[in-house]
């Protein structure tokens, strides 16, 4: 428990976790629609608010679990409920309480039927999403990695578009088949360990067959959830039928996860594997980082051209972790960030176009710019930083992860390139129409611009836009001890390998 | 005071009886008499829980093990007389009967968890199997439907059926050992020959293995739930399972572990869960998918058993204790949703959310806690179990690893009909404007109470697996 710096007085982070859960609570009493509107937007703002001690309050100089709170919870299988945040989880947290307010005003019109249970289930969401963030026990964090599917699901199929049905299904399946084998890992863990804390269970000497079995199990749930290619195909239909917020959390928060998965799991705890497997893991990144932009480049939907995005995107984090390098790490952990932010807000945007004329195709959002100029403002600067223009926040996490790459192996860093330039290709492809179209524009005459609800919901996105773009060094401070230690550690394990097979030679 | 439950239950089928003699009787009062008789049994096992005492010769044993699944068929008998007692498919003359061979039933099975004697035992299980055989054909014919005598038929067959390979395997049991109290034939059976201890203790098993539904003695369960009324089918699918596990718990603590009957155990638990899963993916009629997914869920159960470990017995009481809350609860919503007692289709719940949101609610929870998501019983349920498994054979042992994975890949198979039922409850509304569902008090209040006790079950589950477990240190003591 040395690694652990215990929270003195205010329980912080089960605050962050129940209160949203509370105020989910308290609506199933009230049938009001407005009310639970107002209710869930004040849940959510306070539960962001009272997180901001977590930035102020947090030591960047120690890589140690910080704000830690446990508690016995079944002590008959060593079970507890032990809840903290180091550098790899803190900038998750802050991102995951403050995005949610935004989807609430996101939701306020989009959403006309059975409000309350919305709401509700946004509350939900934010509960289990911040869980699994801050979990350090590993039935805590499989209980809210799996709990999450209910209310998700139930966003897709109840407020989803044309073909919920299929794509919340999809959804549901993919995920649970993919982490079931997750639990029989954790099971196998616990029965090597004794403990479900997940601090004991790193840095063990477990056996390379072994290793590998979990990292394989390990790697499907997070793969899938990521996901990465060849397991994306549940995200574009997921993310076409949801409802905008759906799609938010989905995009900045959801996929996360996974990429947080393989930093919290499988680097710590299954390092040979790691070691192994990280070759064939960087090519299935490129892979997903080429094919994302091809298959973005080709769609008339927008929401399925940024939900292809978000694959190639993704695989640029997946290949930052796996370089295994400060830089890739560094670069991968500002990436999740930025592509929360920025893919948060393009569905944000194509949300307010949806509302406005009820399609998501690009053929019909021709030419909007004449009539919307407030609104193709926004959407130039989220999408410049989709495809990683200088002095948006994304040029710092590729440039990063780029900058790792080359420092590993040049074939893989050229390999990623065209990844980049096709990001420019689809999204400028993307701008050109909405904001100019072509000369048979539909008639746009009838849509009004944004209005000050909407300005306020994408101005903070704008504002993380460039503040990480161009200063990212606060954000790159929070994360650097935890990173530079866990690679640490990391190397030690490997030339201790290197020692031990040296010995037996 | 042992025998308060018993007692209880003996006076309330007496009464049923007195009142079947009437020829015009008040049906408020009968619907009052049986819920209250059911909580009554509730109450009796409440109060008889710590009672010890051995009767009738040593052939009936009342210790903490047996109370406690006294009070579980307690409770899961109250709540079925809450939901079940409008038996809105039963004729109105024969209701009293109905709930004389219910309580009959019930009777049987708390005899049949204190029994320890194996003329005891058969007498106990035909009590309880005999009056529940008769209840499924009191399905009302007017309409000119006629399964319900079919499954009755098919219940009663396979039942003598399964009671024959039973009294075979107790045969077998006297024989090696000479007498016919369980105690002595453990120690009879250390030095009797294995091939025949392994025999004779699956024999027995097979009796229970029928009201368990496990495969392959699971034929009958289909048919009967779908024709038996929907009030019938919900107590066939949860009170007498829990006497099956304990009783199985008793007969498979005989065979001090025989790797034979591990792996006979292993086998049959997963070709239960393959089973039942794989044919409830396609079925229409929601009671026929229930009785599937219990089928895959007694597969379940059987990994408790097969760790042959105390710990794995208390876990196995723990996942049949929170599977009957969670099959009560839909059968809750099952009889309220069906308006005259008719049987419902999956496609009949559209727009349930519509028509009745609490119970809708009620119906997606405990559907998504069958299905083994968190933090509801099902999922610590299942995950103990599969921890228990792994831990009995060690990492190292390949064959409990390939049992655990497959067991884990069931759960992901079942996930997908259990979800098509909360898509037509809640995402799809109905071809036609359906009128709303009225709910009485009673039920709700209990439908939500079993969907909170499944989630203090599955959030705080240490209490409840030690209460089990110290039930089954009383039992393997002596």
């Amino acid at each position: 428990m040395d690694n652990l710096i215990i929270n003195q007085g205010f329980p912080l982070l089960s605050f962050l976790i129940f209160f949203p859960l509370a105020g989910a609570a308290v609506m199933l009493f009230f049938r009001d629609e407005s009310f639970a509107r107002f209710w869930t937007l004040a849940i959510t703002t306070i539960t962001a608010l009272v997180s901001i001690p977590l930035v102020t309050g947090f030591d960047t100089t120690t890589a140690r679990f910080q704000f830690v709170e446990a508690h016995a919870w079944i002590p008959r299988f060593n079970i507890s409920y032990i809840l903290g945040i180091d550098g790899i989880s803190i900038l998750l947290v802050m991102m995951t309480t403050f995005i949610m307010p935004f989807c609430v005003l996101a939701s306020w019109r989009y959403i006309k039927t059975r409000v309350t249970p919305f709401m509700v289930c946004l509350l939900i969401m934010e509960t289990s999403m911040l869980g699994v963030f801050m979990a350090l026990d590993f039935v805590l964090f499989y209980i809210l990695w799996e709990f999450m599917l209910i209310p998700m699901y139930l966003l897709i199929a109840i407020w989803g578009g044309p073909r919920k049905v299929y794509a919340s299904i999809k959804f549901f399946l993919y995920t649970l088949a993919g982490s079931i084998l997750l639990l029989v890992a954790i099971i196998a863990l616990y029965l090597q360990n004794g403990s479900f804390f997940i601090p004991d269970m790193m840095w063990q000497n477990y056996s390379q067959t072994f290793q590998i079995l979990v990292f394989l199990a390990f790697f499907l749930a997070f793969a899938i959830k990521v996901p990465m290619f060849p397991f994306h195909t549940w995200l574009p239909a997921a993310h076409v039928e949801a409802p905008t917020a759906g799609s938010v959390i989905l995009a900045s928060i959801l996929l996360k996860m996974g990429t947080y998965g393989f930093l919290r799991f499988c680097l710590p705890i299954t390092p040979d594997a790691t070691f192994i497997l990280a070759e064939p893991i960087l090519w299935l990144s490129i892979a997903g980082i080429i094919y994302g932009g091809f298959t973005a480049l080709a769609q008339s939907d927008m929401k399925k051209l940024i939900a292809y995005s978000s694959v190639g995107h993704m695989g640029f984090v997946t290949l930052g972790i796996f370089l295994l390098n400060t830089r890739g790490m560094e670069g991968a952990i500002m990436q999740m960030i930025n592509h929360g932010v920025t893919t948060g807000a393009l569905f944000l945007c194509v949300g307010m176009i949806y509302e406005r004329t009820h399609s998501r195709e690009l053929s019909v959002a021709a030419g909007v710019g004449r009539y919307m100029p407030w609104y193709v403002t926004f959407l130039v600067f989220f999408s410049l930083s989709s495809f990683g223009f200088p002095g948006t926040n994304s040029f710092i996490g590729e440039f990063l992860v780029l900058a790792g790459a080359f420092d590993v192996n040049v074939t893989l860093a050229l390999a990623a390139i065209p990844g980049a330039v096709l990001a420019a290709a689809y999204m400028l492809r993307m701008l050109q129409r909405i904001v100019w179209g072509g000369t048979n524009n539909p008639d746009q005459s009838y849509l009004t611009d944004l209005n000050v609800r909407e300005i306020i919901t994408l101005t903070p996105f704008l504002i993380f836009v460039f503040w990480i773009g161009l200063k990212p060094q606060p954000f790159l401070d929070l994360m650097n001890t935890s990173v530079v230690a866990l690679l640490e550690q990391l190397n030690t394990w490997q030339q201790h390998g290197v020692a031990m097979n040296m010995i037996l030679q | 005071m042992a025998i308060l439950p018993e007692l209880i239950l003996l006076t309330g089928a007496f009464a049923f009886f007195v009142l079947s003699l009437f020829r015009q009787l008040d049906q408020v009062q009968l619907k009052n008499t049986a819920v209250c008789f059911g909580f009554l049994t509730f109450l009796g096992a409440l109060i008889s829980v710590r009672s010890e005492a051995t009767l009738f010769f040593g052939s009936y044993q009342v210790d903490f093990y047996s109370q406690l699944f006294k009070l579980m068929i307690g409770f899961g008998l109250a709540v079925a007389m809450v939901f079940g007692r409008h038996l809105k498919d039963v004729d109105e003359s024969i209701r009293p009967e109905y709930f004389m061979f219910l309580f009959l039933s019930t009777l049987g099975l708390t005899l049949l968890v204190s029994a320890v004697e194996l003329v005891t035992i058969f007498i106990s299980l035909e009590l309880s199997s005999f009056a529940i055989y008769l209840l499924v054909p009191m399905r009302s014919d007017a309409r000119g439907r006629r399964f319900q005598m079919e499954a009755g038929i098919k219940y009663i067959l396979f039942g003598v059926m399964a009671t024959g390979f039973m009294l075979f395997g107790m045969s077998y049991l006297f024989g090696l050992t000479g007498t016919t109290y369980l105690n002595e034939i453990v120690a009879g059976l250390r030095n009797a020959p294995e091939a025949a201890v392994v025999f004779a203790v699956v024999m027995v098993m097979a009796g229970f293995f029928f009201k368990m539904a496990v495969f392959p003695m699971h034929f009958w369960v289909p048919d009967v739930y779908q024709g038996a009324a929907n009030e019938t089918s919900g107590f066939i699918a949860t009170v007498p399972k829990l006497a099956a596990v304990a009783l199985l718990i008793r007969i498979i603590s005989l065979s001090s572990d025989s790797t034979t009957i591990i792996y006979l155990l292993m086998f049959l638990a997963l070709c239960s869960m393959f089973y039942g899963n794989l044919s409830a993916l396609v079925q229409t009629d929601i009671k026929r998918m229930l009785g599937f997914s219990g089928i895959a869920h007694a597969g379940f159960i059987m990994l408790g058993l097969l760790t042959m470990d105390p710990a794995g017995y208390g876990i196995a009481i723990y996942y049949i204790c929170g599977y009957v809350m969670m099959n009560m609860a839909c059968f809750l919503v099952i009889c309220n949703v069906s308006r005259e007692g008719e049987n419902l289709a999956i496609e009949d719940l559209k727009g349930l959310h519509k028509r009745q949101p609490v119970l809708a609610l009620i119906l997606a929870l405990s559907l998504f806690a069958l299905g083994g998501i968190p933090p509801f019983v099902g999922f610590m349920g299942k995950f103990m179990l599969l921890t228990g498994t792994l831990q009995a054979g060690g990492t190292e042992n390949l064959i409990y690893l390939i049992v655990v994975i497959l067991a884990a890949v069931n759960t992901a198979i079942a996930i997908f009909y259990y979800l098509s039922v909360v898509k037509a409850a809640y995402t799809s509304d109905a071809d036609e404007e359906l009128p709303p569902i009225t709910v009485d008090g009673l039920n709700q209040a209990v439908g939500i109470g079993l969907v909170v006790l499944m989630l203090i079950m599955g959030s705080l589950p240490d209490t409840f697996v030690a209460l089990a477990d110290s039930a089954v240190k009383t039992m393997l003591l002596p």
